[in-house]
């Protein structure tokens, strides 16, 4: 760890961290006020579709709170992938110039997201606290359950930024499967609305299912499906976190093959 | 005498795989798909390059566009990685491909100071320290806190120098910096390379400019098409090079001589030479004769005139057989010898045929073959031509 995160890499990460914030707002008027005015929008817009209109969420108790838990994550999950995803390329100038470690552009735009994903998370306790929830012993598991999606989401984009370098066509099939991903995963609707069993365990083994039911469970509601409790303890629930690593080795591996190519094939 | 060895290369080869197509539309995409193979085209831009450099050593690569000396430089620096052969760096190598690398348009000149720092291997802390410095240097002072769209280039080029001449590394490797900024820039350059050189900073310094090589290095390598060409010291290496560009130089305008024959005339002028092959580099003070010819049916040619002109267009000499009482009887070809006492440059040939009288013009060659004169080594005067004179007090 010591090797990766020697003095001059730890000053770049920040370095590029904070140019990709400045330039994130810039030359609008609000400037970073936007940053968390634009989640508590998108929120209010979900909810009185989603809670209002089509009354999905009946018999989930803070059922709010509990959609909007669920498309924070997913937010982050497809905000980090889509971003570096995109991040070797766009900083081609860079790597065709300049030494650095490559790692650490994919890194910056990871951390990027995750910070939104901070301030998203600032937006839900405020609705926690409307919503009257009740503050659960459980809720330490979040970060847990967070840093997991952030290692599949890293894991993806290794391989995803390596890959895109070389085949310009990936960002479309991602986009395509990000889409797919997006109605695989019990976001918008309660699992309990489906009524194969087999379907609800085939859609749990997906790590993002897992996490987002597993932090609706440690923060909202402890009445919701869980992996665990799907597969009532069996050994099928650790799939997910096997997946996780699977991603995250190969994806890793994959992206330090490519490395050396950046850059004479972007 | 025993110096230490910091950049040790061996056996390095380098290919690029070159697409013979992009794949712009679907169909040629699927077509391409099956038939998988023949999209590439194997270029070799190394070939079995090995060298050293030593500890304070001020090494300069030269060589002509496309000789390779780039991708070199970016094997060295990390940013390619070599199909086979070794690479061993020893210490920090700080490259400068380019000066001001990730800057950024949108950010203040302040920003891109740290930023570019970073990119160098500098903490905040650590360009905090010197950013009075690198500013002052730059007399940038007042326009600091302006978004860097607003500077003018160079402007740009002032900061990123001032940034740049402030890294400590063991080795610093610089690509053609000096072909950017105007002279007072360059001359800013120059004298940091004298400091370098006095520090006994090791530097690795790609570049065209010979005088440089003269001046500054302690070794030199000149690469060609791939490969090593000349290796050691700066002086004969830089000889090579310029004695390589002036053949090309020569063969191009060769090239063109020959292929430049308009049908405006029906005279031929030929450079001819000791050889008796055709040679278009003259060196100051050289002799050279050109032979006129025209077809024997041209009726009545009794005068010959041949001149010289510069690219520039002045007239600089011409002769006339009118004037000189030679014969030609009957003769549809004539020599004519001169001492190129000529300043360095380019020059082209005309020649004319006249009748009895020198206003009876039969056929005029406007612009006939070219040629360059290269200054004499000890060539100390300037002008177009090189007269005889002695000074007397």
């Amino acid at each position: 760890m010591k090797r990766f995160f020697t003095k001059q890499n730890r000053a770049l990460l920040s370095e590029l961290v904070r140019t990709d914030f400045k330039l994130r707002y810039q030359g609008s008027a609000l400037g970073y006020a936007w940053s968390l005015l634009r989640p508590l929008l998108l929120f209010v817009i979900l909810y009185v579709v989603f809670v209002k209109f089509l009354k999905l969420g009946t018999g989930v108790p803070h059922f709010p709170v509990y959609l909007l838990l669920g498309i924070v994550i997913w937010n982050f999950f497809n905000e980090m992938t889509v971003q570096s995803l995109g991040s070797i390329v766009g900083r081609g100038d860079l790597i065709r110039k300049i030494r650095i470690p490559r790692w650490i552009i994919v890194l910056s735009s990871s951390i990027s997201a995750l910070i939104n994903l901070l301030l998203n998370l600032v937006v839900i306790a405020i609705f926690m606290v409307v919503n009257h929830v009740d503050l659960m012993s459980t809720i330490l598991w979040l970060p847990l359950i967070l840093a997991e999606v952030y290692l599949l989401a890293l894991g993806l984009s290794m391989f995803l930024a390596a890959a895109f370098v070389k085949f310009r066509d990936v960002n479309y099939i991602w986009e395509v499967i990000l889409q797919a991903g997006f109605y695989l995963t019990p976001i918008l609707y309660p699992l309990s609305r489906i009524p194969n069993l087999t379907f609800q365990k085939l859609i749990m083994i997906n790590p993002m299912g897992q996490a987002i039911q597993d932090a609706r469970y440690a923060t909202v509601t402890h009445e919701t499906v869980t992996a665990h409790t799907l597969f009532q303890g069996g050994w099928y629930q650790f799939i997910p976190f096997l997946i996780v690593g699977l991603v995250l080795v190969i994806g890793i591996s994959y992206f330090r093959r490519e490395s050396k190519y950046f850059a004479e094939n972007i | 005498m025993d110096r230490e060895t910091v950049i040790k290369v061996e056996n390095v080869c380098k290919t690029f795989a070159l697409p013979h197509e992009k794949n712009a539309s679907i169909k040629s995409t699927v077509v391409n798909f099956y038939k998988r193979n023949k999209t590439y085209e194997k270029q070799q831009v190394l070939q079995d390059i090995s060298f050293e450099i030593k500890q304070g050593e001020f090494f300069g690569i030269v060589g002509r566009n496309g000789s390779g000396k780039s991708t070199l430089l970016k094997l060295l620096a990390g940013i390619y990685s070599p199909d086979s052969g070794s690479i061993r760096v020893d210490g920090k190598l700080t490259p400068f491909i380019e000066l001001g690398v990730g800057f950024n348009p949108e950010l203040t000149g302040r920003e891109n100071v740290f930023l570019n720092g970073a990119l160098l291997g500098f903490n905040r802390r650590e360009m905090g320290a010197m950013y009075d410095d690198i500013v002052a240097f730059a007399e940038l002072e007042r326009f600091m806190d302006q978004k860097l769209k607003n500077y003018s280039s160079g402007m740009q080029v002032r900061l990123a120098f001032s940034i740049a001449i402030r890294v400590q590394s063991d080795i610093l490797m610089l690509d053609e910096v000096l072909a950017v900024g105007d002279e007072a820039f360059q001359q800013k350059c120059i004298d940091v390379f004298e400091k370098y050189k006095a520090q006994k900073q090791t530097i690795v310094l790609v570049t065209h400019d010979m005088e440089i090589v003269r001046r500054f290095c302690s070794g030199a390598m000149l690469i060609h098409d791939g490969e090593i060409v000349a290796i050691g010291e700066p002086r004969e290496v830089a000889q090579k090079y310029s004695k390589f560009n002036e053949e090309k130089i020569d063969n191009e305008l060769e090239k063109e001589n020959t292929e430049n024959t308009k049908k405006e005339s029906n005279i031929s002028l030929k450079i001819l030479t000791a050889s008796d092959k055709q040679k278009s580099g003259y060196v100051t003070d050289e002799e050279f004769t050109v032979e006129v010819s025209w077809p024997k049916s041209t009726p009545k040619v009794s005068n010959v005139g041949v001149g010289i002109v510069k690219q520039s267009g002045e007239f600089v000499f011409g002769a006339n057989t009118f004037n000189e009482e030679v014969k030609l009887r009957g003769k549809n070809k004539i020599t004519y010898s001169v001492k190129l006492s000529l300043g360095p440059g380019k020059y082209y040939l005309m020649a004319g045929l006249f009748g009895d009288k020198q206003n009876q013009t039969i056929d005029y060659l406007n612009e006939g073959p070219q040629f360059i004169i290269r200054p004499k080594e000890d060539d100390v005067n300037q002008g177009l031509s090189r007269l005889k004179y002695k000074w007397t007090v």
